[in-house]
C-alpha cells in the first residue's frame, strides 16, 4: 500500500520521539545507550542457545497473537487471553493427569498423551474464550472486563488445583503440581527449552490466521462485523455467531500456547504458567493492527527485547524491566502516530 | 464577506476531485453550489471550511488570500459548516450543548431564546437534544456558529430529513444572514430551493466548474439551463405506470409499534403486490418503526405479520430476509454500508455463498458489473466511506438482492442528484413490475406524490388509513402531516 507522505513523516517522528525517550530511560542506569543496546543484542543473537531462548519466547506470543489477529478483526479487545493461555494449561494438566497419574503408569502410549494434552490445551482455551464471548454477547458485559474476570478465575482456579486436588504429595506450594513424567516432556533442542512441536504450531497458526482472515469469506464476515456491527446484521451477517466464533479461536490459539507451555516447558501447572505471554500477544496484535503480516516481525522483535534484556544484570548491573519501559515506549509511539494520522485523515 | 476560490485543484488518488476551481461569491448573497454526485462540491467546500487541505489554488477572504488548517481554525476566520448531523451530547438540554460548544461566554437560558427568536426558531433551551428532531439540531448548529461570529456559512445539503415548516425557517434565516452583509453557500441537489433562496448559483461537473448565472425570481427558463449545465442534456420526469395488482403481499394485523416515545396501533394494513406505498411524516413521527417491524430487524410489540401468505411473525431478521424483504437504511455509513470495507468486499458479502476461500475474480466482476450498472464512481477496491454521499447511496442500492418481495427504504433518494433519481426510480418501478412492493420513507413531499400509488401518514402517535395519490398535492400532504387527517 502506498503511504501519504505526511503518515510516513508522523510515524518517523513518534518513532524518534520514542527512541528519545528510551535514551533518557537509559541515561539513568549510568550506562551508555550503546553499550546498553549492544549488550541486549548480543543477550539475544549471542550463541545458539540465545537464539532459541528468543525462538521459544515467540512460539507461545504468536500462538496468542495469531489467535488475537481474529478477535481485533471482529472489533474485540480479548483482554481474557492470558486467562485462556491458564486455561488450557489446565487442561492439559488435568489430561496427563489422568492418563498418566502421579507415581502411576501410563494408561496409553506417551506420544499419544503428548498429542491428547496439546488437544486439551486447545480445547479447554476455546471453552475459556467462549465463556468470556457468552459473557460478552449475551451477559452484555464489555468483553474487557469479562475477560479479565475470567482471568482472575482461571488464576484462582490453577491455585485452587496446586493446593488442593493437585497437591504435590507432602508438601503444596506455589511452585507448582509434581512433574509430569519425563516420557510425556515435548522434545526440545538439546539443552534448550525450544520445542521444535511450539515452533511449528505457532507457524501453523500464523499462516491460519493469515489465510483466514484475508483469504475466506469467514474472515471477510469477521472483519465487516469488527468495523459496523450494526451495518453487518442489517446486510444478513449472523453478527453473535462470529463474534463467538472469534473468541472460541482466540482462546483455541491460547490454549495451545498454555498446552505448550506446560508440556515442553514447566513439565507441570504452575499459577504463572503464561507469565504474561497473553499480554505480550496482546500487544504484538494491537500493533500489527488488523495486518496480520506484520505479526510475526513484530512478535519476533519483542521476543529479542525481552531474551537480549536479560542480558543487563549480568553484564552492566541493569535491570531487565528495562527491556519491559522500551517496549512500552515503542508501543505508545507507534499507537501515536496512528492516532495522529487517524485524526488528520 | 467577499469570498474568492482560485485555481483550487486538489486529488484524491487517481480521481482530480477538483480541477482549477475559480468563482466569486460576492458579500450578502447566497450562493449556490450544484452538481452531480461526485462532482467535487463537498470536497471544495471541506477545503474552505478547513477540514480538508488543498493541493494547489488559493482562498481569498474580501481579496486577501487565507490559509485554513483545520475547521478551528476556520471558524477563527470566520467560515464555518452547518453539518447535517451536528455532534452533540444526546444526555445534555439544549442549553448544555449550547455552552459546551459555543464557547466564549456563559450563555443563559435567555440568551439562547433571545438568539433564537431572532430567526424564529422555537427551541426550548431546557430540552434534552436527544429528543430533537434533525431539523431543530441544525437550528442549534446554526446559532452556535453564529455566536461564534462566523461570517460566511456554509450549508451542504441542509434541507434533507427537515420538514417544510424547518425549511421555510431556515431560508428565512439564511436571507437575514445575506442581508446582515455575510455570505452563504448552499450545497443541493433540489432545483427547486436553490430558485426559492440563492441569488446566484454555480454549477460543477467532473470537479470542474461549468459555470456560474444569477438566478432571478420567476425565471421559468432557469431549471432548464441549470440542468444541462449538470448533465448536459434534458431530463424527463418518469411517469409511475400502475403496478398494483390484486394479490396481498404484506399484511399486518392489529400491530403495535413502540419506542420510549411512540406507541401506534396498527389494525389492520394490506399491502398488494407491485404497489409504491410512501411513509410522510415528520421526522421521528413511526415511519422509521414501522418499516424496522416491516423488515424484521425490530419485532412489534404485538401483532402478527404476513409476507405473501408466509406467517413471519416473531421469526428473526433472516427469516424475512430469506422471505425476499430488503431493507435498505437512511444512515448509510452506520446502518447500510460497512466503513472500512471496499465495494468488491460488499459485493463479496451479499453473494457470499456456502464456498470458503474468496472469489477475487467473481468479487471483482460483480463489482465492475454493479458499477457499471449503478454508474458507480469508484473502482472495486475503493472503500465505501470514501465515495462522494450519492455514490455511497447508489452502491447501498446496487447490493439490493435481485427478486425480492417487500422492499423498505428510507430516503431512498436522500443526496442524489436529479439524474440519479430519475433512474434509481425507474429501476424500482421495473422491480415493481416484476411483482415486488415497496414502502418509503421520505421527507420530499413531492417525492411521495410522484412516486407511491398510496401514502400512509404519520403524525401525532397516529398513523392514518392508506390514501389514494390520485389528485392528492404536495400541500394537501403537508396539511396532513400537520395533524389535518
Ligand atoms: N477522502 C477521499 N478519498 C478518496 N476519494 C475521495 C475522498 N473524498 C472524495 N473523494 C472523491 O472525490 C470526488 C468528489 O467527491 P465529493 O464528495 O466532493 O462529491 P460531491 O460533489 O459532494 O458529490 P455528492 O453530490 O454525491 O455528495 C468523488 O469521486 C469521490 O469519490
Ligand atoms: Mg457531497
Amino acid at each position: 500500500m502506498k503511504l501519504n507522505r505526511s503518515v510516513q513523516v508522523t510515524q518517523l517522528v513518534s518513532l524518534l520521539i520514542a527512541a528519545v525517550l528510551i535514551v533518557l530511560v537509559i541515561l539513568p542506569t549510568g550506562q551508555s545507550p550503546v553499550t546498553v543496546i549492544g549488550t541486549m543484542i548480543d543477550g539475544a543473537f549471542g550463541s545458539w542457545d540465545l537464539v532459541a531462548r528468543a525462538l521459544t519466547t515467540l512460539a507461545p506470543v504468536l500462538l496468542c497473537a495469531a489467535g488475537l489477529a481474529f478477535t481485533f478483526s471482529s472489533g474485540l479487545y480479548n483482554l481474557g487471553v492470558e486467562g485462556q493461555v491458564l486455561a488450557g494449561a489446565i487442561a492439559t494438566t488435568a489430561l496427563v493427569r489422568a492418563l498418566f497419574p502421579d507415581g502411576g503408569q501410563a494408561a496409553v502410549s506417551p506420544a499419544l498423551i503428548m498429542a491428547l494434552g496439546i488437544v486439551a490445551g486447545m480445547l479447554g482455551g476455546l471453552l475459556w474464550g467462549l465463556l468470556a464471548g457468552l459473557l460478552h454477547v449475551y451477559g452484555r458485559i464489555s468483553e474487557i472486563f469479562a475477560g479479565l474476570g475470567l482471568n482472575f478465575v482461571a488464576q484462582g482456579l490453577a491455585i485452587f488445583l496446586i493446593f488442593g486436588p493437585w497437591k504435590r504429595a507432602g508438601v503444596a506450594s506455589m511452585s507448582g503440581t509434581a512433574l509430569f513424567d519425563e516420557s510425556v516432556w515435548l522434545p526440545v533442542l538439546g539443552i534448550t527449552e525450544l520445542s521444535p512441536v511450539a515452533l511449528v504450531l505457532a507457524g501453523v497458526a500464523l499462516i491460519v490466521a493469515l489465510i483466514v482472515l484475508r483469504n475466506t469469506y469467514f474472515g471477510l464476515r469477521l472483519r465487516a462485523v469488527g468495523h459496523s456491527l450494526r451495518s453487518s446484521f442489517i446486510l444478513g451477517i449472523p453478527a453473535t455467531q462470529h463474534l463467538l466464533s472469534a473468541f472460541a479461536i482466540c482462546g483455541a490459539f491460547a490454549g495451545l500456547a498454555g498446552a505448550t507451555q506446560a508440556l515442553a516447558i514447566f513439565h507441570r501447572l504452575i499459577p504463572g504458567i503464561s507469565s504474561n505471554l497473553g499480554y505480550l500477544g496482546l500487544l504484538v496484535a494491537m500493533l500489527a493492527n488488523y495486518n496480520p503480516i506484520w505479526l510475526l516481525p513484530i512478535a519476533a522483535f519483542f521476543s529479542v527485547l525481552n531474551i537480549g534484556a536479560l542480558k543487563l544484570p549480568s553484564e552492566l548491573k541493569v535491570e531487565s524491566s528495562l527491556a519491559g519501559v522500551i517496549q512500552g515506549l515503542l508501543v505508545l509511539a507507534v499507537l501515536l502516530s496512528r492516532g495522529v494520522s487517524k485524526r488528520a485523515k | 464577506m467577499r469570498l474568492e476560490f482560485r485555481n483550487i485543484h486538489k486529488t484524491f488518488g487517481q480521481v482530480h476531485a477538483n480541477n482549477d476551481v475559480s468563482f466569486v461569491v460576492e458579500a450578502g448573497t447566497i450562493h449556490g453550489l450544484l452538481g452531480e454526485n461526485g462532482a467535487g462540491k463537498s470536497t471544495l467546500v471541506k477545503m474552505l471550511t478547513g477540514f480538508i487541505s488543498r493541493d494547489s489554488g488559493e482562498i481569498l477572504f474580501d481579496d486577501k488570500p487565507v490559509l485554513i488548517r483545520t475547521p478551528v481554525d476556520g471558524i477563527r476566520q470566520g467560515v464555518g459548516m452547518l453539518h447535517q448531523d451536528p455532534l452533540d451530547f444526546p444526555a445534555l438540554t439544549v442549553l448544555e450543548n449550547f455552552r459546551a460548544m459555543a464557547g466564549g461566554r456563559w450563555y443563559t437560558a435567555a440568551d439562547l431564546r433571545k438568539l433564537a427568536a431572532e430567526f424564529n426558531f422555537d427551541l426550548d433551551p431546557e430540552e434534552q437534544a436527544g429528543n430533537l428532531t434533525v431539523g431543530e439540531r441544525q437550528q442549534i448548529e446554526l446559532l452556535r456558529l453564529l455566536a461564534l461570529g462566523v461570517r460566511t456559512l456554509v450549508l451542504d445539503e441542509p434541507t434533507t430529513g427537515i420538514s417544510a415548516h424547518q425549511k421555510d425557517q431556515l431560508f428565512a434565516a439564511m436571507r437575514t444572514l445575506a442581508g446582515q452583509g455575510k455570505s452563504v453557500i448552499f450545497v443541493s441537489h433540489k432545483l427547486e430551493d436553490v430558485e426559492e433562496v440563492c441569488d446566484y448559483a454555480t454549477v460543477m461537473r467532473r470537479g470542474g466548474v461549468v459555470g456560474s448565472l444569477p438566478v432571478a425570481k420567476g425565471d421559468d427558463t432557469l431549471a432548464a439551463r441549470l440542468v444541462d449545465m449538470m448533465f448536459g442534456r434534458e431530463l424527463a420526469l418518469p411517469s409511475k405506470p400502475l403496478t398494483t395488482t390484486p394479490t396481498p403481499a404484506l399484511v399486518l394485523e392489529d400491530v403495535v409499534l413502540e419506542d420510549e416515545r411512540l406507541s401506534i396501533h396498527v389494525p389492520k394494513f394490506i399491502a398488494p403486490c407491485g404497489e409504491v406505498i410512501g411513509l410522510a411524516g415528520l421526522e421521528g413521527s413511526g415511519q422509521r418503526l414501522f418499516i424496522l417491524a416491516c423488515a424484521g430487524v425490530q419485532a412489534p410489540s404485538r401483532g402478527q405479520i404476513h409476507l405473501r401468505a408466509v406467517n413471519l411473525t416473531h421469526k428473526p431478521y433472516a427469516a424475512y430476509q430469506d422471505a425476499g424483504v430488503c431493507y435498505v437504511p437512511a444512515d448509510r455509513m452506520r446502518e447500510g454500508l460497512v466503513p472500512g470495507l471496499t465495494i468488491q468486499e460488499h459485493v463479496a458479502l451479499r453473494d457470499g455463498s456456502g464456498e470458503f476461500f474468496l472469489n477475487t475474480t467473481a468479487m471483482q466482476q460483480g463489482a465492475e458489473r454493479a458499477i457499471a450498472e449503478y454508474k458507480i464512481r469508484g473502482t472495486p477496491t475503493s472503500f465505501v466511506e470514501r465515495l462522494s454521499g450519492g455514490n455511497q447511496q447508489r452502491t447501498q442500492l446496487a447490493l439490493m438482492p435481485p427478486d425480492l418481495k417487500l422492499i423498505l427504504m428510507e430516503h431512498p433518494t436522500r443526496g442524489l442528484d436529479i439524474d440519479s433519481t430519475i433512474w434509481i426510480w425507474k429501476l424500482l418501478i421495473d422491480r415493481c413490475a416484476q411483482g415486488a412492493t415497496i414502502m418509503f420513507a421520505s421527507s420530499d413531499l413531492d417525492e411521495i406524490v410522484q412516486y407511491s400509488d398510496r401514502v400512509l401518514v404519520f403524525s401525532g402517535g397516529q398513523v392514518s388509513e392508506p390514501i389514494s395519490t390520485q389528485g392528492l398535492t404536495a400541500d394537501r400532504l403537508g396539511e396532513m402531516i400537520g395533524g389535518k387527517f
